[in-house]
């Protein structure tokens, strides 16, 4: 009867979502964890944070493995083993991560104002108080630096991905081999390819053209290869309609499949743009360095961002490190906003879709 | 074997009403005392057509006629070299890597693959209709429909006529004409599709290949898709490849058969329509058309 009488009543139920008594065992196992580790840091000669969180993690294996070896058997032991394993990893990824924009954000914040946005540091003395000076030129500087690098390799990366990708050309498999090869180049001798090419051999000074410039060594190859891995997505369909439609291949790609992979383009652009936002190496040996603003982007020493909080640490006085963390945290917060910008550009398309 | 009988004879009448509906239908246009379908080299010949990909010789001395303001339909198991062949037609065989060919495409009298050819024209003069629907993902309805005019530049007087008559003739116009601004992506498959028919009726073309144009839609789509092929055959030459036999021989006016014995393949036999299902020549023929095999 009883039977019956739960199959009139029909609701919709989760069968395979656990109830409180079935977590009950895991919440045990959690709360066990610590306790042992706190006893374990308490009684033993294992001291401090590490110690702690070292025990909590083998704590936590083997408590997990029990529990399911009492419960279950050998297969569901090893399965919680590598749940945990997989846990951790993941805190370990975020951890750092956050910690490093805590930081961040704790250090530098205290140098932040308006008067460092409007201010440069060619008469302010190394321990000046923070009211005085300020990183504009430093951030004039990276905005140079990065649109040149920009303008110069987002062309030039794409167009390498194009060949790699629609023209498909003879040489294909040596560019693509070049282009993996570049991306390996340490920065510092980007930036050396460039002071003695540059500057040695053909005689110009230092400008924050020339940082661009080994900037865009270092950019061109995450654009290459990202633009062509995005552009291999898009169905070969669509080029061989627009093709059969009458276009030449030109056209093709150009109506037809760069619109189709453009997100994917920009983001193309916007990991470049991270690997070299917060390059130093090579603007040291490029940009020359300066405290005052310099507008002229083609010549003359200027200084950026990573250059200017280089700097600041070097000087080593309190205000200067200060000043040093603020450089940062500007350099973090043009970097967030550049991005959010490229993804709104992005997928402007894509939500009016 | 009864029933084998009964499903021939009735693809066999469709096929026979289909020629009536042909002949009246040509009967009301010679009224108008422009015998289109005898226009002197209109058309598309295939004469003596190979093709490799790479070494393997996949399509074996095809030679077939497509007059002006005929379906052609060409059926045959998979792997026998149709849509290889209906890609040869327009020159869209060249994109395949290692592909290789040897005859020759006669549109209105000359050869499409003679030296010096503008091949964007050939193109654009014998359109296609691809089996999966593909509509430009970054285009609105409007755009896709006169995409072909921007890839090909031409200039067209005025767009909107153009753009609703495409939609028309493709018979979309109902359906989309309140949403012409909206992605292609957002129509249903079967409106995708024949979205696609629109794109390629924008730049007028002479010819139009459709490589299995129906073979991811529903019934009805395809009922709708039959429809527009009758209504667009008495203003273009149409080819349609196709592996459903009613659509056949209820679109088409000719039907050549494809087949390949492990080797090429091979055209086995062409015939009017009504024949190819009531009193195919060869035995092969007659086992495929009445489902013994493939």
């Amino acid at each position: 009867m009883t039977t019956l009488q739960r199959r009139v009543e029909i609701k919709p139920t989760k069968p395979w979502a656990p109830s409180f008594k079935d977590l009950l065992p895991d919440l045990f196992t959690f709360v066990i964890t610590f306790v042992a580790a706190f006893a374990t840091v308490g009684f033993t000669p294992l001291k401090g944070k590490l110690g702690f969180s070292v025990m909590v993690i083998i704590y936590a294996i083997v408590f997990s493995a029990l529990l399911s070896l009492i419960r279950q058997d050998g297969k569901a032991a090893v399965n919680s083993i590598t749940t945990v394993l997989v846990y951790i990893a993941g805190l370990f990824v975020i951890l750092p991560l956050a910690s490093i924009l805590y930081e961040i954000v704790k250090r530098g914040i205290g140098g932040l104002s308006f008067g460092i946005f409007t201010t440069d540091m060619a008469i302010t003395a190394t321990d000046a108080p923070l009211t005085e000076g300020g990183l504009l030129h430093a951030l004039v500087g990276t905005l140079y630096i990065v649109a040149i690098a920009t303008l110069l390799s987002v062309p030039i990366g794409i167009l390498t991905a194009l060949y790699l990708t629609e023209v498909k050309g003879r040489g294909a498999g040596v560019v693509r081999f070049f282009v993996q090869a570049m991306s390996g180049v340490p920065s510092i001798v980007a930036g050396l390819f460039i002071y003695a090419v540059w500057m040695i051999a053909l005689g110009n000074s230092y400008s924050a053209a020339a940082g661009a410039m080994a900037l865009t060594i270092l950019m061109i190859p995450t654009v290459a290869r990202t633009s062509e891995e995005v552009l291999k997505l898009i169905p070969n369909d669509l080029r061989e309609a627009g093709v059969a439609l009458g276009g030449t291949q030109w056209r093709t790609v150009a109506m037809i499949v760069i619109p189709a992979a453009r997100s994917g383009l920009i983001t193309a652009m916007i990991l470049g743009i991270a690997r070299v936002a917060g390059e130093t190496a090579p603007l040291l040996l490029t940009m020359g360095g300066a405290d005052a603003l310099n507008l002229n982007p083609v010549s003359g020493n200027s200084s950026a961002l990573p250059t200017y909080v280089w700097k600041n640490f070097m000087l080593g006085t309190e205000t200067s490190i200060q000043r040093a963390w603020s450089g940062i945290l500007v350099l973090m917060i043009i970097v967030l906003i550049f991005f959010t910008f490229a993804r709104l550009v992005g997928n402007r398309q894509g939500s009016s879709k | 074997m009864n029933q084998k009988t009964a499903q021939v004879n009735s693809l066999a009448n469709v096929a026979a009403s289909r020629a009536t509906t042909k002949s009246a239908q040509a009967d009301e246009r010679s009224g108008s005392s422009t015998p289109e379908a005898k226009r002197v080299g209109a058309g598309l010949q295939a004469q003596n057509v190979h093709a490799w990909f790479s070494d393997k010789h996949v399509l074996e001395d095809v030679s077939l006629n497509f007059d002006f303001g005929t379906v052609t339909a060409l059926i045959g198991p998979s792997g026998c070299g149709k849509s290889t062949f209906i890609r040869i037609l327009n020159r869209m065989h060249e994109f395949i890597p290692g592909a290789a060919m040897a005859g020759e495409v006669l549109l209105e009298g000359r050869d499409i693959y003679r030296s010096g050819v503008d091949v964007t024209k050939i193109r654009l003069g014998i359109g296609m209709v691809f089996q999966k629907p593909n509509p430009f993902p970054s285009m609105t309805i409007k755009e896709n429909v006169l995409s072909g005019l921007k890839l090909a530049q031409l200039k067209v007087s005025n767009q909107e006529e153009l753009l609703e008559n495409c939609l028309v003739r493709a018979g979309l116009w109902g359906e989309v004409k309140d949403r012409l601004n909206e992605y292609g992506g957002s129509l249903s498959g079967g409106q995708q599709q024949r979205l696609c028919i629109a794109r390629s009726l924008a730049v007028k073309p002479e010819v139009l290949l459709m490589d299995e144009p129906c073979s991811a839609l529903d019934p009805g789509s395809t009922l709708r898709i039959e429809e527009t092929i009758r209504e667009l055959s008495s203003t273009m030459t149409i080819v349609i490849v196709t592996h459903n036999m009613q659509q056949a021989a209820r679109v088409s006016d000719q039907t050549a058969f494809f087949l390949s014995d492990g080797g090429p393949g091979r055209m086995i036999e062409v015939s009017s329509t009504s024949d190819i299902f009531s009193n195919p020549r060869d035995k092969r023929t007659e086992d495929y058309v009445t489902g013994r095999f493939g």
